[in-house]
């Protein structure tokens, strides 16, 4: 995926392949890996002459972004499927803690 | 007919009891307790409500409610002749059962799918940080910690929060997602975030899901604390909640100011143990209530 996203550009899974050079992986196990990525719907994949060629379909940062406003629970939908450790406050809320800070800080 | 009324009292003693439990002054001192006393009220407010209207539409059967509805289900005739009331007593108290438990299994799955997602996303874009062994990193400046609940529950930590905080507040706030991992507590939410979802005008569920979620994160605090220094814990509270992590959507925070400043509070200045025949009364009334409604709907009196 990391290969992928710096690529920038479409990728065949031979391509693929040949640049995880750090690691001896059959062609085959590359294909699989890209084509269950797929079919997750974190790669899209479009024709080209016999070969599949494969791109992120969010970027990197997309996804980021996707994983923290749900951690954040920005989301609005309050659901229980992480249990968070605290939540950011804004405005004149945020004083008020910033102010317990500093004199815990102090003590 | 009197098995309906008594349900039908015990629903409303729980609705009006739940309603005066919100605002229970001693529960920050014993979240545990509370948490054991919401989910009864809970288990008992959905089976006597839906028990009071069935045991009223089995009364024909002159059974209990559950042997009442399986000689219905088995298609017995009953000792006396329907009448209209009864059958929309059926009615209803049907539906709101399969209501309730399609909501609490719609809530189960969608919180499976939601996780299942972010495990896949984490194992792509999260990393391995040798300072955090066994916690995923997230790379983005924003302040974040949480876990990922599950047979094998995964503690997340973003760039941001590593950068904000010091390294024993670190050490407090993996505490704190180590226990609400051990102690499943996203198992103690989901019933009250379902039930909220089946029923968003109700302001006493929606202020008993929010007790809840503040409950388990003392809980949570309180089993910390027990492996690293309060102080600690509570500066790095204070240091999430003015990070200003991300800009904010909606303008949904008001009250978290509040709990933060509560759960602070508690952890530098621990309120007195709550009496023990107070504990032992609350014990016995969740007890009490868990096993009555159960027994009302086998029984008839």
């Amino acid at each position: 995926m990391d290969i992928l996203w710096a690529g920038g550009s479409a990728l065949t899974a031979r391509e693929v392949g040949r640049l995880i050079a750090d690691r001896d992986l059959a062609p085959t196990t590359v294909m699989t890996v890209l084509d269950r990525l797929t079919r997750k719907g974190f790669l899209e994949r479009t024709r080209d002459g016999r070969a599949w060629r494969y791109q992120p379909a969010e970027s990197r940062d997309a996804y980021i972004a996707e994983l923290m406003l749900e951690a954040l629970d920005l989301t609005g939908d309050r659901s229980a499927a992480l249990t968070r450790f605290a939540q950011a406050v804004s405005g004149p809320e945020a004083e008020i803690l910033r102010r317990a800070l500093t004199e815990l800080e102090e003590e | 007919m009197i098995t309906a009324v008594v349900l039908a009292a015990l629903a409303t003693a729980c609705a009006v009891g739940s309603w005066r439990f919100t605002t229970a002054a001693w529960t920050s001192r014993a979240p545990r307790l509370a948490i054991i006393v919401w989910q009864s009220l809970g288990v008992a407010w959905g089976l006597a409500t839906t028990g009071a209207m069935l045991a009223y539409a089995v009364q024909p059967y002159g059974m209990g409610v559950l042997p009442g509805l399986t000689a219905f289900i088995q298609g017995e005739r009953p000792a006396q002749a329907w009448d209209a009331l009864h059958v929309l007593a059926l009615i209803a108290g049907l539906t709101s059962l399969t209501v309730l438990v399609a909501v609490l299994l719609t809530a189960g799955v969608q919180a499976l799918r939601a996780r299942r997602r972010h495990r896949m996303l984490l194992a792509l874009i999260a990393r391995d940080d040798p300072g955090v062994p066994g916690v995923r990193v997230l790379d983005h400046p924003g302040a974040a910690a949480y876990c990922v609940p599950g047979l094998r529950s995964q503690v997340v930590v973003s760039e941001g929060a590593l950068k904000l905080l010091s390294e024993d507040e670190l050490a407090a706030v993996l505490a704190h997602e180590a226990a609400h991992v051990r102690e499943r507590h996203d198992l103690v939410l989901l019933p009250f975030a379902a039930l909220r979802r089946a029923m968003p005008w109700s302001k006493v569920v929606a202020d008993a899901q929010a007790q809840v979620e503040l409950l388990i994160e003392m809980a949570a605090d309180d089993r910390a604390r027990r492996y690293c220094s309060p102080r600690r814990l509570a500066t790095a509270l204070l240091r999430f909640g003015t990070a200003g992590a991300m800009p904010t959507p909606h303008g949904m925070l008001g009250m978290h100011a509040q709990n933060v400043m509560a759960r602070v509070d508690r952890l530098i200045k621990p309120g007195p143990e709550l009496a023990t025949p107070v504990r032992y009364a609350y014990i016995a009334l969740s007890v009490s209530l868990v096993t009555s409604t159960p027994f009302l709907w086998v029984f008839q009196l």
